[in-house]
C-alpha cells in the first residue's frame, strides 16, 4: 500500500486536490445559493448534460492544448515565458489579416494561413528569447510586455485596417471559405482545430523527449550549467524553446479564429495564454498530461458558465471556486508531510525485512 | 570521569525516506577530546545535528550533563552550553570579527545603540582569556580560513560553551594551520572544556583523540580509548576491509606535451587580477597534480581551459591547438574531458535520470541520435554497461541522479567523463565527499588513465590526494605558481604547505619543464 502511495503520489495528490477543492466550492455554493442542490448539480454535471454543451468543453479544450504545450515548451528550459497570450493574440490578428486579403484553394490557403500565424508567434517568442540568451534581460518582462504590443497592436490592425464595416459591432472582414477550419459534427461547433491539437500536443511529447533538440531543451532546463559544461549552446536553445512556444500559441488563436468564428472578434484578450500555463502546470509540462489538464480545466469553465447562467450563483464565485481548486492542484507542498511520513515508514520497513534477510 | 553527553539508541530517519542513523548509542566522557569517524555517509554529521536540535530523530534520547535533554533548536542547545563549529563557517564576512562574536546578543548603549567599543574590549577580552589570538576589528572576508576558525570557536567560547562540536575542521586547513588549530584543543581541554569532532583523517584522529567512536552505514561499530587502536585498525573498522592509502608507482615514461598553458592571466569582472603568469605543461601518461588552498585562482584556472572562461591574457593548448575562443564542445572534440570540481553544480543535472546525463557531451553523435532523433534504446545498454563498468549503485537506469548518494553521483560523473576516450582529463576535486570504496576506485582509474598515456590534470584540495597520484606537483597560491616538485617521492604535507600560503616562493617557479 504505501508503496503504492509513493509510486502514484501526484497522481493521488492531484485527485485529493480535486476532492477537497470540490468539497469546498459545495459549500461554498450552499452558502451562496437559494438551490443550492440544483446548483451544484449544474457546476458539476452541467457539461455532460447536453450534446451542445460537452461540445463546448471540447472546443474551448483545444487552443488551452495549444497554449499549454506552448508554455510547456519553454518552461521545460526554465524560461518563464508568459508571452502565449500576446502571442496567440496578434498571429491570430496576422493570420486574419493574410487571410482576408489573399485567395487561394482551400487546403492551400488554410495551410498559408496557419503557416502565416505560427511565423507570426514564432517570432513573438524570438524576441524575449534572443533578448535573454544574448543579453540576460528577463524573459518575465520582456514577454510582459510583448502582450501589450500584441494587444494594442492586434488591435490597431483589426479595428484600423480589416473592420467589417457591415458589422454591428468591432470584429473584422469574414474570413473567405477557402481558410475555414471544418466544422464535422452538426448541431456543434467542433472543428478540425481539436485533432490539430491533439496532434500538436503529440508532437511536442516526441519533440521533448525523442529528439536532440528536446533533449537540449530540457537539460538547459534541468541545470544549465550543466548543459553548457556538456557543450551545448545555450543561447541556441533558449532562443529555439521560445520560438516555439511562441508558434504553438500563435496555432492556437488562429484555429480558434479558423474554425468558430471565422472572423477575428476579440476585443478583449481571450485568456487561453493564461489558461495554458495553468494548464501547464497541472499537466507538468508533459505535452499529453497537458491533453487531460486542458480537458480538466474547460470542463470546469463550462461548469461555471453554466452555473452562472442556470442558477443564481455570479460568475465572480464561480471564479473564485475555480481557483481555489487550480491553486489545491498547483501546491507542491500540499501533502507533503503526508508523504514524508508514508516515506519514513516504508524506509524502516525496509529496513527491518533486511535485517531479518542477513539474521 | 562522568559523562557530559550520553546519546541512546537514536534513529534518525530523513523526509526522503534515508535513514542517516540506526539506533546509535554514545558516551562522551566530560574533559576530554572524543572524535567520530567514518566514511561519508556513515552518520556522522546527522548525529551531530541530532545533539545539537538541529534535527529531531524518531527514536532514542540525548542526555546532557545526566538529564535528558530535546533541544527545540540550536538556539536552546547554545544556551544550555554546546557549542558547533561547522565545517562550512557560520560568519558574516562584511562584519569584523567583534561584530560577528557579539552577534545575537550585542551590548547596548542606552538599550537601543550597539555600544562598538564595548563589543572589542569584550572580544579582547575573551581572546586573551582562551589564549586565541584574532584580529578583532578586521572584517571576517580579509581573513585567512584558519582565523576565521577560530573566530568560530571563540564564538562558541563566548557563549560559555563547555562541549565543543568540530564537523570535520581539518578539511579547509593547510598542514600549518591544522598544527595551530590541534594545539588550541589541547589547551581547551587542559582548561576543562569537551571536545566533540568529526574527521576522516585518521593520523590526526590517532595524534589527538582520547576517545574514538567509529560508524559505518549509519551505526556504531564500536567507541574506544585511542590508545588502543592503531591507524590501520580504524580504517579497517570504519570501511570494514583493509584499504591501500599509500602513493602509486611512478609512471614509465612520460611522452609529448598534451596541454600547454603559457603566461596566463585573468581579471574577474570586479578588476580583482585571479591569475597572474601561469605557465605549466601537462604530458601524456603523467598526473600533474596542482595543490593549494581552495580560492587561489583553481576554479577559474579549470574553467579557462574548458573553454567556460576566456582569460586576460594568455595562451593555452590542447596538442599544439589553441584553444582559447573555442566553445566547449570544441574543446571535448579535441579528446579533452573534464570532471568538475562541484558535481552538483557542473556535473549533472540532479532532476534528470543517469541515461540523459551519460550523454550529456556525445548524445549528438551518431550512435546515440540520427537525424535528431535519440536512440534510447542503444543508450539504455549503454548506460546500464556504464553502471555496471564503474560500480554504480543504483535501482535502475532511470533513476534521477540526484536520488543517488553523494559517492555515486560522482561515479556517474567520472563514468561519463572516462568513457569518451579522452586524451586530456582535467580531474577537478574527483573524489571529494565520496567513500573511501568510491575514492579507491576513482584513484585506481586515473592511474589506469596515467598509464595508459593519457595526460591527468589533477586539482584537489586534498592533500593527501595530491601526494598520493602526482607525477609532478605545482603549488598555487594567490593566483600564481608559487613552487614545483618534479620529483614527489618523498615529500610530505609539510613541504607543501609554506608555498601553499604563500610564506615561501621559488623564484621563477613555473610548471614548465625544463629540458
Amino acid at each position: 500500500m504505501e508503496k503504492f502511495i509513493l509510486k502514484y503520489f501526484t497522481l493521488i495528490r492531484t485527485i485529493i486536490a480535486i476532492l477537497v477543492g470540490m468539497i469546498i466550492s459545495v459549500v461554498l455554493i450552499y452558502l451562496i445559493s437559494e438551490m443550492p442542490a440544483y446548483s451544484i448539480k449544474q457546476f458539476f454535471l452541467g457539461p455532460v448534460l447536453s450534446k451542445g454543451r460537452f461540445a463546448n468543453v471540447i472546443e474551448n479544450a483545444s487552443p488551452m492544448i495549444f497554449c499549454g504545450v506552448a508554455i510547456a515548451i519553454a518552461f521545460q528550459a526554465k524560461q518563464f515565458n508568459i508571452g502565449a497570450e500576446g502571442a496567440l493574440f496578434i498571429s491570430a490578428a496576422v493570420g486574419t489579416a493574410f487571410a482576408v486579403s489573399t485567395g487561394m484553394p482551400t487546403v492551400l490557403h488554410v495551410i498559408m494561413v496557419l503557416v502565416v500565424a505560427g511565423a507570426t508567434g514564432a517570432i513573438w517568442g524570438f524576441i524575449p528569447g534572443i533578448l535573454k540568451a544574448k543579453w540576460g534581460a528577463s524573459e518575465l518582462v520582456a514577454s510582459l510586455m510583448m502582450n501589450y504590443i500584441a494587444y494594442y497592436g492586434g488591435l490597431y490592425l483589426i479595428n484600423s485596417h480589416f473592420r467589417d464595416k457591415d458589422a454591428g459591432f468591432l470584429v473584422s472582414i469574414r474570413l473567405p471559405e477557402t481558410a475555414w477550419l471544418p466544422q464535422f459534427m452538426p448541431g456543434t461547433r467542433l472543428h478540425l482545430g481539436i485533432l490539430l491539437a491533439v496532434i500538436f500536443a503529440f508532437l511536442g511529447y516526441y519533440f521533448l523527449y525523442h529528439t536532440t533538440s528536446g533533449y537540449e531543451i530540457r537539460t538547459t532546463g534541468n541545470n544549465q550549467k550543466f548543459a553548457k559544461f556538456g557543450g551545448m549552446n545555450i543561447v541556441k536553445v533558449i532562443v529555439l524553446a521560445q520560438v516555439l512556444s511562441g508558434m504553438l500559441a500563435g496555432l492556437g488563436g488562429m484555429t480558434e479564429v479558423m474554425g468558430i468564428h471565422r472572423r477575428f472578434n476579440w476585443q478583449m484578450s481571450p485568456g487561453y495564454g493564461w489558461d495554458g500555463v495553468i494548464v501547464a502546470i497541472i499537466g507538468r509540462n508533459h505535452p499529453l498530461l497537458i491533453i487531460f489538464a486542458a480537458f480538466f480545466l474547460s470542463y470546469m469553465r463550462v461548469g461555471g458558465q453554466i452555473l452562472n447562467l442556470m442558477a443564481d450563483v455570479p460568475s465572480e464565485l464561480v471564479l473564485v471556486i475555480q481557483s481555489v481548486i487550480i491553486i489545491l492542484i498547483t501546491a507542491e507542498a500540499f501533502l507533503s508531510t503526508w508523504k514524508n511520513k508514508i516515506t519514513i515508514k516504508e524506509a524502516e520497513r525496509v529496513e527491518v525485512a533486511n535485517e531479518s534477510v542477513t539474521q | 570521569m562522568e559523562n557530559i553527553l550520553q546519546v541512546k539508541n537514536i534513529t534518525m530517519v530523513y523526509p526522503t525516506g534515508v535513514i542517516a542513523n540506526k539506533d546509535v548509542s554514545m558516551d562522551v566522557k566530560k574533559n576530554s577530546i572524543h572524535a567520530i569517524v567514518g566514511e561519508n555517509g556513515a552518520g556522522k554529521s546527522t548525529l551531530m545535528n541530532v545533539i545539537f536540535g538541529k534535527i529531531h530523530p524518531q527514536e532514542g534520547e540525548v542526555l546532557y550533563k545526566g538529564e535528558k535533554v530535546s533541544f527545540k533548536n540550536p538556539n536552546y542547545a547554545i544556551k544550555a552550553g554546546i557549542g558547533m563549529v561547522h565545517q562550512h563557517l557560520m560568519l558574516a564576512p562584511d562584519l569584523t570579527v567583534a561584530e560577528n562574536m557579539i552577534l545575537g546578543i550585542e551590548p547596548k548603549k542606552g538599550k537601543i545603540f550597539l555600544d562598538t567599543v564595548n563589543a572589542l574590549e569584550i572580544t579582547r577580552e575573551v581572546s586573551k582569556k582562551y589564549g586565541l589570538d584574532v584580529p578583532v576589528d578586521k572584517k571576517i572576508k580579509d581573513l585567512p580560513i584558519g582565523v576565521r576558525q577560530r573566530v568560530e570557536i571563540l564564538k562558541a567560547l563566548f557563549r560559555n560553551a563547555e562541549l565543543l562540536i568540530l564537523d570535520e575542521p581539518t578539511s579547509v586547513l593547510t598542514p600549518q594551520e591544522t598544527e595551530i588549530l590541534f594545539e588550541t584543543l589541547i589547551n581547551l581541554k587542559e582548561s576543562g572544556k569537551t571536545i566533540l569532532f568529526i574527521s576522516h583523517k585518521l593520523s590526526e584522529v590517532k595524534r589527538l583523540a582520547d576517545t574514538v567512536t567509529v560508524m559505518r552505514d549509519t551505526r556504531v561499530i564500536t567507541t574506544r580509548d585511542a590508545s588502543d587502536l592503531t591507524e590501520e585498525k580504524i580504517a579497517h573498522l570504519m570501511v570494514g576491509r583493509d584499504i591501500n592509502s599509500g602513493r602509486i608507482g611512478e609512471p614509465e615514461n612520460p611522452g609529448n606535451i598534451r596541454l600547454a598553458v603559457k603566461d596566463l592571466s585573468y581579471v574577474d569582472d570586479e578588476n580583482v587580477q585571479i591569475l597572474k603568469d601561469i605557465s605549466f605543461d601537462v604530458r601524456a601518461g603523467e598526473i600533474l597534480g596542482i595543490a593549494g588552498v581552495e580560492g587561489n585562482g583553481q576554479s577559474e584556472l579549470i574553467s579557462i581551459i574548458t573553454g567556460l572562461l576566456k582569460p586576460a591574457d594568455g595562451s593555452v593548448s590542447v596538442d599544439d591547438n589553441n584553444i582559447i575562443g573555442l566553445s566547449p564542445r570544441q574543446i571535448r572534440e579535441l579528446k579533452v574531458s573534464h570532471i568538475p570540481e562541484d558535481r552538483m553544480e557542473n556535473g549533472v543535472a540532479d532532476m534528470a535520470s543517469l541515461e540523459e546525463n551519460f550523454i550529456v557531451d556525445r548524445y549528438y553523435k551518431s550512435e546515440f541520435s540520427k537525424n535528431g532523433k535519440i536512440n534510447w534504446k542503444y543508450i539504455k545498454d549503454y548506460s546500464v554497461d556504464l553502471i555496471k563498468r564503474f560500480n554504480i549503485l543504483t535501482q535502475s537506469s532511470k533513476t534521477a541522479a540526484g536520488a543517488l548518494s553523494g559517492g555515486n553521483i560522482q561515479k556517474v560523473v567520472v563514468a561519463r567523463e572516462l568513457s569518451s576516450n579522452p586524451e586530456l582529463i582535467i580531474a577537478a576535486q574527483p573524489t571529494r565527499g565520496v567513500d573511501i570504496g568510491s575514492e579507491e576506485l576513482i584513484h585506481d582509474l586515473l592511474k589506469k588513465a596515467r598509464d595508459d598515456g593519457k595526460a591527468v590534470f589533477l586539482i584537489s584540495a586534498d592533500l593527501d590526494e595530491i601526494l598520493k597520484l602526482s607525477t609532478r606537483i605545482i603549488v598555487i597560491y594567490d593566483g600564481h605558481i608559487t613552487k614545483q616538485f618534479t620529483d614527489c617521492s618523498n615529500i610530505s604535507g609539510m613541504d607543501l604547505g609554506p608555498y601553499m600560503l604563500g610564506v615561501k616562493m621559488e623564484e621563477g617557479a613555473s610548471g614548465k619543464i625544463h629540458s
